[in-house]
């Protein structure tokens, strides 16, 4: 299995750490790459969006042919994640924020989001949550979004409040917060065998 | 899930390591304005930095350089959606905490503004906003990120559009960093003793000057640290150095990039992304500057592409011989 990581820019490396040990801890043989060039996400098994900025991200995924490139994996329904800015890009609808910046989304997620849901830096939390399939989980929100509203297909995983936090669409998945940030490999996991349950 | 508001935990070495992780591979811009944040925004900017001057000016204009007034960072933060960070002088803790107050996403104790503290950096874990800090060496860097720093940027010298300083202390910190891997515990624990002993200058100083025995493990020298403690602690970052290879924080490139091809060699050396202080709006066409030196940290190792962007782009800013700055010229002196 091939698994990429987009590295264009934001938290690329933890990803691949991540993805790398929850490989080892379901025994797949596979390997991780990050890329910042086109022609790596079209040969691989599935995709990784990371946390970063998504008004950076965007632009440079756009520019460079890299997001006709996860739109045509998805299509083929292998599987998608975004983290954080990762999630906005994969959404369908953005708010005042992303369209006031001109932030071109992937859509792959029939949902929209929010920016910056809980606030600045400041604002920034962790906390213990349940997350459908997986189980507590201990969540790092980032200046974090969240997802408002969703579409029928969309099934909800986790919800903070009033607010959505991880959200799966076949064989797209979408979270609010970093998983890669902590040692905890299960949502990875969970990731990986979306394939399989296609 | 309801939120417990007593389960949430704010400000954590996780969180504020986490928000300067989010950065890497990106380019961090000085604005001074709302339209000039909007400008750096456009271009693909991960955050910018709101100044009162840039530190050209700064440079130019002379005096005590202080937090920027609160109003334009205000004004700053409300023209933009992505982080906004500020600077406040070494070790003035009340500048941090009102910038704290304000919003900012990350502070950066900076050596380009007069510093307030001549023994001490701000004690940064005592605060819920992650602080970036200038270093020279891996000893300042290691002290730096001991006190709480969830990112280390290089001091270069900024202002001057000289890269030179820029690629000196990343090849020192990198130099020591390869050092230390050959390193057995022994040897960094006394690494260790040396780097600490910045803490007790000041106890030192006044016990000398009183007549008094030396400062020993168990004086509390800093904050509520004793000597040991803080030795410990450094030991313990030193450890955790040999073992990743690198800074256990993400390390930027900061002070003198001017041009695109600056930022990409930054990149090669090894950074995790640039700050870009007056190279942007000293130029001659700041859009188009920031979009070049964007797409130049992201494809920082396509010679073909940094030539591509660097066509045409106009003046860069004019820029200072570095070596015939004198002593009290030199910002990265500042802070030790």
């Amino acid at each position: 299995m091939r698994v990429t990581v987009v590295g264009v820019q934001g938290d690329v490396e933890e990803h691949v750490l991540a993805t790398k040990r929850a490989l080892k801890n379901l025994k797949i043989d596979g390997e991780v790459v990050a890329t910042r060039r086109k022609g790596v996400v079209s040969k691989s098994d599935a995709v990784i969006l990371p946390g970063g900025e998504s008004t950076t991200i965007s632009k440079l995924i756009f520019s460079d042919g890299i997001a006709d490139e996860i739109l045509q994996l998805a299509e083929e329904g292998k599987p998608v994640m975004g983290t954080c800015a990762g999630l906005i890009l994969l959404s369908k609808y953005g708010d005042e924020q992303v369209e006031k910046t001109d932030t071109k989304l992937l859509g792959l997620l029939d949902a929209k989001v929010k920016r910056n849901a809980f606030g600045r830096q400041r604002e920034s939390f962790q906390v213990s949550l349940d997350v459908k399939h997986v189980g507590k989980f201990e969540a790092v929100f980032i200046r974090a979004p969240a997802i408002v509203e969703v579409g029928k297909d969309v099934e909800v995983l986790a919800t903070l409040e009033n607010f959505i936090v991880a959200a799966k669409q076949k064989n797209v998945l979408g979270l609010a917060f970093h998983p890669e940030l902590t040692n905890d490999t299960r949502i990875h996991e969970f990731f990986l065998k979306i394939g399989e349950c296609q | 899930m309801k939120i417990n508001l007593e389960e949430l935990k704010f400000g954590t070495e996780l969180i504020k390591r986490g928000f300067a992780k989010m950065q890497k591979g990106g380019v961090i811009m000085d604005v001074t304005n709302a339209e000039q944040a909007a400008i750096a925004e456009e271009a693909g900017a991960v955050a910018v930095m709101a100044l009162h001057k840039v530190p050209a000016d700064i440079r130019a204009t002379g005096g005590v350089a202080r937090m920027a007034d609160p109003k334009k960072i205000q004004e700053i933060i409300d023209a933009v959606t992505i982080p906004v960070m500020a600077k406040c002088r070494i070790g003035h803790i009340a500048e941090a905490r009102a910038l704290e107050a304000l919003g900012v996403d990350m502070i950066d104790e900076s050596e380009v503004l007069t510093p307030a503290d001549v023994f001490f950096h701000i004690d940064k874990r005592k605060f819920v906003v992650p602080f970036v800090c200038g270093a020279r060496s891996l000893g300042e860097a290691v002290r730096r990120i001991w006190e709480g720093a969830a990112m280390i940027r290089t001091k270069g010298e900024a202002g001057t559009g000289n890269v030179v300083e820029a690629v000196k202390h990343m090849r020192l910190i990198n130099r020591a960093i390869f050092e230390l891997q050959k390193m057995n515990e022994e040897k960094i624990y006394i690494t260790a003793e040396n780097y600490a002993y910045r803490y007790a200058e000041l106890a030192s100083r006044v016990r000398e000057e009183m007549g008094l025995e030396k400062v020993s493990r168990n004086d509390v020298v800093f904050e509520e640290y004793t000597l040991g403690e803080i030795i410990d602690g450094i030991y313990e970052i030193l450890l955790e150095i040999r073992e990743l290879g690198r800074l256990p924080v993400v390390n930027f490139a900061a002070g003198g990039v001017a041009t695109p091809a600056d930022a990409a060699l930054m990149m090669q050396l090894g950074a995790d992304g640039v700050f870009v202080g007056s190279g942007i709006f000293k130029s001659s066409n700041p859009p188009e500057y920031a979009k070049a030196i964007v797409e130049a940290v992201q494809h920082y190792d396509e010679p073909e592409v940094i030539a591509e962007v660097s066509k045409g782009l106009g003046e860069a800013m004019k820029g200072l011989d570095v070596f015939k700055l004198s002593e009290e010229e030199r910002l990265q002196t500042r802070g030790l």
